[in-house]
Formats: structure tokens, C-alpha cells, sequence
């Protein structure tokens, strides 16, 4: 016991970067820090990582190397994996069984450095972004079945299965969804899977009205037709302070117009394509637009276009992220103009908004103009030479009170990502 | 049923009934606090109606106000609280204590807010299920999760359970379906964990809440989405002759990429019980009956029930039927329905357990179900949401033998623990209660429960809101290691356990 206690003192002192191969030494690791009181890092590959206030910690916990399929059964509809396990990996894994996973995960790679990179699925649940299907489907959060990890004294702790109807006890994987590393480090996690529909097509409808396209997102959501997408893509703002990467991130054969538009995707066999697309065009009173139809090889490039975030390709600029009932996106965009680069997704609801310079007032007017219209807004990205006086993420006091006590719960020494995502812890 | 280890009662609480049923009065309508024989008498028990235990008063608050000072006055004065729907939960979450009063929602039953622009209906916990969709249903809507309680049991309660149904297959349960919660913690403070949109930012409060059994907090607003109505829905009857031959064909379906909105499962006794008792029209000649109901479009729903067939066929089906009609199809339904019902006909009482496995095992569990049934020597039915493997065998006995119920609550328990080593869970939708408790250290080490204990404690430092609930009491998974209670007496009896 000593000798295992001494190699592990030896380990934590020795290396900044921690890469452990196992839970085993994510716990002794863990163990060290706890003693020591040491506050570390934890991280993936790193994707994600300009989201949050920089954590100061001189130790990183790097899960990269605690990588692979631990189990995938497909007629179960679960895929238990590491941590480190990429994204990508995951995703060519379930391809070959025609299976996918539903939530769509946010590609954050185009935005930092212009090159495609989803990351990790220990990432990808920390964070808990999904993209388009995401009012449909669900998020991050509904497809965690279970998960295995290490808590801030070195407890490997363990809740839900691989089973998705599962009530005994509380739903920790839905707590460690978007905690951003801050409660445990995961070590194993099992997602729930989805069937990949057979095809898909999109529907563009070329439009640039407000009341217009709220409109047309409202029957969507009206829609019995499954429909899995729908966004609007603005003009970008002719001015020097946004890049113009429009027509480069949507350059399709199909979607030959200029101009804003709005997209909306349907999924399934080639036979109820046609007759959900003919409902629709009912539905939606498709004759009084220009439209377009972006077939099952555009479809699938688009909606990947759209979830890698290429419109901000390579951003210098502030990137907020807000989430608002679908009802009230009219009065966002009336208020959006054309002042700022963004687009919506999630049929209405999604907001990503680019803000150029480094003014403070302007981030704080859309953060009041978003809760206005009761919804909540993240800084995903920071420009480098500001320095916001506003919060991260959005959060009431009570919600902060019970939040404090939650992360103790898991980490009473606060070693874990301190300051990730609040000042207090 | 037999006797259960309660939290140990505080005397000095039971001592003080009187000053406390004046002092609730304080906050509420005189006549909403109850605390006599015969008017407590109607809460003694939930739907786990074996376990029966009296409270010291029930209080049925009208409003979020009345539930916050209630609380705080019962924080301050070390007052245990049982929170309640509508009591039609089958783990015996709602079971008072002698020194706890029951906070019953009754009152919590209007739905506040009908927002088809934000796709969401505001309600108040009390509201039953089928109410939301009955409140929706003229515009075409409906709220996607549906227990086989929905005419009876309250959205609080589905909160609180994470309720599911036979569509949660396709549509999710619970967790998947609300979007914000208004809740009282046990100290008074109101809080708002989400809203009208998807998701929430920080730490996923709302996800906590919801499964969590009452623990947490008391709900008194419930925002839940609501869904358009399908275009199309079918259902098929399919026979097999065999257990192997139903489960097989359970997960070739799921294999082939299709997704049910439902798929269940029945066996001969269930199937001969129930058509006894509603003449549903089911194959006599099948072993084993299952019911798949698809939505979407024609052309889908068509095109998948005949791949549906071909499967069926591929695993010896021998009989298939598509329902013609929307009478046809509620027809096939009625008989699933009608489980309950059909048992209880069938012998003085039943026992209903609530297990999950992977799909992929459901012809080992069924074996072991009638090899268990053998060994205790008592009948059991089986009805299975086969589509995401939550079982619910019934158990017949007669509970006016003790040695019967002895052995009712063993065959249970030992389903239960096949489920768990058979990679499943101890409950997929009606939780934990009392009733599974001392199971909870078959599924989670000492470590994991001690986990959970500690986020009790960040809402609940004085473990008054429904203890004895969810967490061991009897075998201690928790930090001081198991501890060995022989004959109820335990070690330091007064120090708090959850």
C-alpha cells in the first residue's frame, strides 16, 4: 500500500501533464490531488476548451489516452466507451450498421482553427451540445444511459446502465452532462443509438422576412411530418468586422439563389420522403416561395455544414449561443437586424450570434434582450483581447446556491476545473 | 405485506401532533389539514397497497406559497415530510411514517398555461396525465408519455418516477419530455429549474429532479412539451409458438432499424388471463403474443409493417394480424391494458414487479421467471414493454397467507436480482420506494450510494423530506460499511442514515 501510495506521489509530482492509461490511475491520481489539495485540469482533446473562464490549474488531467470501444451492440441500441474515444471513431463504428448517434454533437473544430474536430465522447457529454435534430430528437443529455467515473476525493463512482428505462436513483448522468468536467472525470460512458434513416432531403426556401420564417418555423413544429431540421441562414452583415463565409460554408449545386434562406430536412425512405415533402409544401404553402431541394448526397453536407459551425470558420470575434422558446424568434431576429452575423437552428429556438470588437455594452444588451425574451445565453468564444465583465453562463442565484453544494457533493476540495464555469467554484 | 424497517420514530414529534396540526393551520386553510382517524386514514398507503402505515396529519396545500412556509415550519421544527400525487405509485414512495406528515398535491390541479406557439402546456403536479393531452388533443396535440395509471396518476408523481409507458419506446420517458419544473426545497426556498426552452444551462438540475422519488424537493409546477399527433398509427398482433421465437423477433426488429412507437410482450398466461376477461380477439394457439404499433406516414407505416411481417415470419410466426380501423387497433390494446384487472380476477392479489434487461435477453429471463415460478410455487403473468426491455411480471398469491406473501416478496426479489446480473435495472419506471430499497446494493456499491446520499444532503441536509426511501436502511451501503442489524437492533440508533 505504501509503495503504490509513493508511486503515485512520484507520478503527480514528476509530470504537469497527466495522462493516465486507466481508471485505476485516474483514481490515484485523483487521490494525490485531493490530498494535496491540487487543483487540476481535466480535458479531452482539447476542442472545446476556449468555452468557459480558463481554469487555473498548473496540473492537467489529459482522459486522451483512456481510449476505445469498451462493447457496441446494435439490436441493443448502446455503444459503451472510454473517454478519450473519438467522436469520429464512434461515429464510423455505428456508419457500418447504419446506426447514428441522434443528438447531431456540435463539430467546434472549423470555429477555432477552421479544420473539422468533434473532439472526444467524454467532451462531447461534458459540454452537452446537440445540433440540429435536437427538437426532435433530443439533446446530449438523452442519450447518457450510464456512465463510470472519478469523483474529487478518487471515488470511481458509477450510475444509470445501458438500459433505457432505468429508475433507481437519482440520474447522475444527466448532472455530469454539460458539467464541463467540473463534477467528475469520466472513465466510461454508454450512449444510447439511433437507427440512421435510409435518405434525406432538403428543402430551401429562399426568404429573408422576419415574421416570414417565424412563421415557417412554427409549422415545423406544427408538423406531423418529422421534420428532423430547420434553420434560417441570414445574409451576413456587408462589414469589415465579420469574415463573409456564406456562400463558402453552403456552396451547394442546389442552392443556386442568392440571398438569406431557410432549410428544412426530412429523413426516411425514399417513399415517405415523397409524401412527407408534398404534405409539407401544403403545410408550409410552398408555392408563394422560391425553393429548392437539396438532394440525399447535398442533404447530408449541408446539415454538416451547418453543425460544424463553418459560417464562423476561424472566428476572431465573440461567439454567443442562445437558447430562447421558439415563440419569441421573431423578436430576437427583429432585434439581431442585420447588425450582427448569425443563424438560427433547433427550428427556432437556437441562436448563434457573432459579435464583433470589444465592447462590453453591446454582449450585455443581447444578453438582456435574450432573457428579455426568456431564454439563456452562453460566450462560447472569446475574442482575445477581451475582457468580459459578463458571466459566462447564464444562472440565477438560487440555482448558483444549489449548484455550489452540488459540485462539493462531488468535489469538496473544488479541485476539478475550478472556475470552469462559475467565479465561486 | 410483511413487515418493512421504517426510519426510527421520533417520539418527540408524535408527542407534539397537536401543537403541530394547529401550527399547520397557520398556513393553510384550516380545513386542508387533516388529523384525524378517519380522515388520515385514506392516505395510509399508495398503490403498493400491501404497506400500510399511518401519518401523523395530512396537510393538501393550494398553492406554491402555502407548500414553501409548510416546508420551512417543518425544516425548522424537525418535521419529516411524505410528498404525494395522486398515491398510484407501486414502490411505496408515498408511504407515511407515524412522525411524518404527508404533503398530498391534491389541490395542485389546474393547468395554468396552453402554449401551442412554445409547443408546452404549464401545469400544476396534480394535474393527471391524461388531462395534458386531453387539454391539447382539440388542436391535434398530445404529451407522449403514457404509464398505464395516466386516467389516475398526477404529472407530479410522473416527475418524481420518471415515468414512462408503452411508447417511451419511440417517444422517451419522462426526463426526455418536460422542459422546466417549479420546485420547494425542504428548507422553503421556491426555485425554477428550466423553462420554455430546450435544455438548461449549468449543472442539469431539472434532469436531477425528475426519477428522484420525492428526495429532493416538493414540485408544484411542471412545464411539459406536447407533441402533434401522428398521421398514421397501426398495430399488429403477432403470435409465436415459442418464447425464443417472440424474443428473437423483438430484437430483429430493433435490429432492422425500425423503431415502434410501442412493442409489447405477452405470455400464454397473460394472454388466456386477459382475453378471459375482455375478449380482445387474441390468438389462443400463441405462446407468446406480441403487440408492435408504428406512426408516421402511410406509405411508412405500411411499407415497416410489411418488413414487420417478414421478420415475424423468419422467426416462426403463426399468426399476424394488422388492425383495419382505429376501433381495431384500441381493440388490441385493450386486452395489454387489461393486464392488471385480469390478474386480479385471477386470484386474490397480485403482485406487480418492475425490472428492465437488454431486449436481447428476454427469452433468459422469461425462463427464469417460470423456473422461479416452480421453485415458489406461485403463478405468475407476464407483459413485457418488450421494445426497451422493462418487464412486469405479475405475481399471484393470496395475501392472507403470510407464508404465500413470504414467498411472493422472495420470488420478486430474486426477479429482480436476475435483472441486474443480467445487465438490466432493479426498476424501469415505477422506482424504487420502499419496496426495492434493500435491493439498491444488487445494482450499486457502497461508494456509488454514498454518491447519491451527498446530493440528498445539498437539498435536504436534515433528511426530512420522505426518508426511509430509495437508500438501504437495512444493509447500510453507505460510508460506515454495511452494518449487521440483527433483530432491529441496530448500533447508534439515532444517528442519521439516508
Amino acid at each position: 500500500m505504501f509503495t503504490e501510495e509513493k508511486k503515485n506521489s512520484q507520478i503527480f509530482q514528476d509530470s504537469n501533464h497527466l495522462l493516465p492509461k486507466s481508471e485505476l490511475e485516474v483514481s490515484n491520481i485523483i487521490k494525490e490531488a485531493y490530498k494535496k489539495k491540487f487543483p487540476i485540469d481535466i480535458h479531452g482533446a482539447n476542442t472545446k476548451k476556449f468555452i468557459g473562464y480558463n481554469v487555473q490549474a498548473a496540473k492537467s488531467l489529459d482522459l486522451s489516452s483512456i481510449n476505445g470501444i469498451i462493447e457496441y451492440l446494435p439490436e441493443e441500441l448502446y455503444i459503451k466507451v472510454k473517454p478519450g474515444t473519438l467522436m469520429e471513431d464512434v461515429e464510423s463504428a455505428l456508419e457500418k450498421n447504419n446506426q447514428e448517434l441522434s443528438f447531431e454533437p456540435t463539430d467546434f473544430g472549423y470555429i477555432d482553427n477552421g479544420i473539422s474536430n468533434k473532439g472526444t465522447v467524454g467532451g462531447c457529454v461534458a459540454c452537452n451540445f446537440a445540433g440540429s435534430r435536437r427538437f426532435k430528437s433530443g439533446s446530449v443529455r438523452d442519450f447518457v444511459l450510464g456512465f463510470r467515473g472519478v469523483n474529487g476525493k478518487g471515488d470511481i463512482i458509477k450510475s444509470g446502465g445501458t438500459v433505457v428505462k432505468n429508475v433507481t436513483g437519482y440520474d447522475l448522468s444527466k448532472l455530469v452532462s454539460g458539467s464541463f468536467g467540473t463534477l467528475v472525470a469520466l472513465t466510461e460512458i454508454t450512449l444510447k443509438i439511433s437507427a440512421k434513416k435510409p435518405s434525406q432531403n432538403t428543402i430551401v426556401i429562399y426568404e429573408n422576412d422576419p415574421k416570414v420564417i417565424s412563421d415557417l418555423f412554427q409549422k415545423v413544429l406544427s408538423s406531423s411530418n418529422e421534420i428532423s431540421g430547420a434553420v434560417f441562414i441570414p445574409d451576413e452583415p456587408q462589414n469589415k468586422k465579420f469574415d463573409l463565409n456564406k456562400s463558402k460554408a453552403f456552396k451547394f449545386n442546389d442552392l443556386d439563389q442568392e440571398g438569406s434562406f431557410f432549410a428544412l430536412r426530412v429523413e426516411g425512405d425514399k417513399n415517405s420522403i415523397k409524401e412527407r415533402i408534398k404534405d409539407i409544401s401544403n403545410e408550409l404553402d410552398l408555392k408563394k416561395f422560391k425553393t429548392s431541394n437539396l438532394d440525399p448526397h447535398q442533404s447530408p453536407l449541408f446539415w454538416k455544414s451547418v453543425n460544424s459551425l463553418q459560417l464562423f470558420s476561424e472566428t476572431k470575434n465573440n461567439l454567443l449561443r442562445a437558447v430562447v422558446p421558439p415563440a419569441n424568434c421573431e423578436k430576437v431576429m427583429k432585434d439581431l437586424k442585420n447588425k450582427f452575423k448569425y443563424f438560427i437552428d433547433w427550428s427556432g429556438s437556437l441562436f448563434w450570434i457573432e459579435v464583433a470588437g470589444k465592447d462590453d455594452d453591446k454582449l450585455k444588451e443581447i444578453k438582456k434582450m435574450i432573457l428579455q425574451n426568456n431564454g439563456y445565453l452562453t460566450i462560447i468564444k472569446k475574442s482575445e483581447d477581451f475582457d468580459f465583465s459578463e458571466k459566462i453562463f447564464t444562472i440565477d442565484d438560487t440555482k448558483l446556491m444549489i449548484s455550489k453544494k452540488i459540485k462539493e457533493s462531488f468535489d469538496p476540495k473544488g479541485i476539478f476545473n475550478p472556475g470552469k464555469m462559475y467565479k465561486d467554484f | 405485506m410483511s413487515e418493512i424497517a421504517l426510519p426510527k420514530v421520533d417520539r418527540v414529534t408524535v408527542s407534539k401532533k397537536d401543537i403541530i396540526v394547529s401550527s399547520l393551520k397557520n398556513f393553510t386553510s384550516s380545513e386542508n389539514v387533516l388529523s384525524e382517524l378517519d380522515e388520515i386514514k385514506p392516505y395510509e398507503t399508495d398503490a403498493l397497497a400491501a404497506y400500510k402505515n399511518l401519518p401523523l396529519a395530512v396537510v393538501l396545500p393550494e398553492n406554491t406559497k402555502e407548500v414553501s412556509e409548510i416546508l420551512k415550519y417543518c425544516h425548522q421544527e424537525n418535521i419529516k415530510v411524505i410528498p404525494r400525487g395522486a398515491g398510484t405509485g407501486l414502490s411505496g414512495g408515498a408511504l407515511p411514517l407515524n412522525d411524518a406528515i404527508i404533503l398530498g398535491l391534491g389541490k395542485f390541479n389546474k393547468i395554468l398555461d396552453i402554449d401551442f406557439d412554445n409547443k408546452c402546456v404549464v401545469t400544476q403536479p396534480g394535474v393527471t396525465n391524461l388531462s395534458i393531452t386531453h387539454a391539447v388533443k382539440h388542436k391535434g396535440y398530445y404529451y407522449a408519455p403514457d404509464p398505464s395509471s395516466q386516467l389516475a396518476c398526477s404529472i407530479g408523481g410522473n416527475v418524481a418516477e420518471n415515468s414512462g409507458g408503452v411508447h417511451s419506446l419511440k417517444y422517451g420517458t419522462t426526463t426526455n419530455n418536460i422542459l422546466g419544473v417549479e420546485m420547494v426545497m425542504m428548507d422553503g426556498t421556491i426555485c425554477k429549474l428550466g423553462g420554455k426552452t430546450l435544455d438548461q444551462e449549468g449543472y442539469d438540475l431539472l434532469g436531477l429532479i425528475c426519477g428522484s422519488e420525492g428526495l429532493l424537493g416538493v414540485i408544484t409546477e411542471i412545464t411539459v412539451k406536447i407533441l402533434k399527433n401522428p398521421q398514421t398509427v397501426k398495430a399488429a398482433l403477432i403470435g409465436f409458438p415459442t418464447i425464443e421465437d417472440g424474443g428473437n423477433c423483438v430484437t430483429d426488429i430493433i435490429s432492422n432499424g425500425i423503431v415502434p412507437a410501442g412493442m409489447e410482450i405477452m405470455d400464454k398466461a397473460l394472454i388466456d388471463a386477459t382475453e378471459k376477461f375482455v375478449h380482445a380477439g387474441y390468438p389462443m394457439d400463441a405462446e407468446v403474443l406480441m403487440i408492435v404499433e408504428l406512426d408516421g406516414t402511410k406509405s411508412e407505416v405500411d411499407e415497416l409493417f410489411k418488413k414487420i411481417k417478414e421478420i415475424a415470419e423468419k422467426n416462426k410466426s403463426n399468426s399476424f394480424k394488422l388492425s383495419k380501423s382505429e376501433k381495431e387497433r384500441l381493440g388490441f390494446w385493450s386486452g395489454r391494458k387489461a393486464a392488471f384487472p385480469a390478474c386480479g380476477a385471477m386470484a386474490p392479489d397480485y403482485y406487480c414487479m418492475d425490472g428492465t434487461i437488454p431486449r436481447g435477453k428476454l427469452s433468459v429471463i422469461l425462463k427464469e421467471i417460470s423456473r422461479l415460478s416452480k421453485k415458489y410455487n406461485l403463478a405468475v403473468a407476464n407483459g413485457f414493454h418488450a421494445g426497451d426491455g422493462n418487464l412486469h411480471p405479475l405475481i399471484l398469491f393470496d395475501g392472507s397467507d403470510k407464508e404465500q406473501l413470504r414467498r411472493t416478496e422472495e420470488f420478486g426479489a430474486e426477479i429482480l436480482k436476475a435483472c441486474v446480473r443480467m445487465g438490466g435495472a432493479l426498476s424501469g419506471e415505477h422506482g424504487i420506494g420502499i419496496e426495492k430499497r434493500e435491493l439498491m446494493c444488487e445494482a450499486f456499491n457502497d461508494i456509488d450510494i454514498q454518491q447519491q446520499l451527498n446530493i440528498k444532503k445539498c437539498l435536504d441536509e436534515k433528511n426530512l423530506l420522505n426518508p426511509g426511501k430509495v437508500y438501504p436502511i437495512l444493509r447500510k451501503c453507505a460510508e460506515e460499511g454495511r452494518v449487521h442489524v440483527h433483530r432491529g437492533e441496530e448500533k447508534f440508533p439515532d444517528l442519521p442514515r439516508f
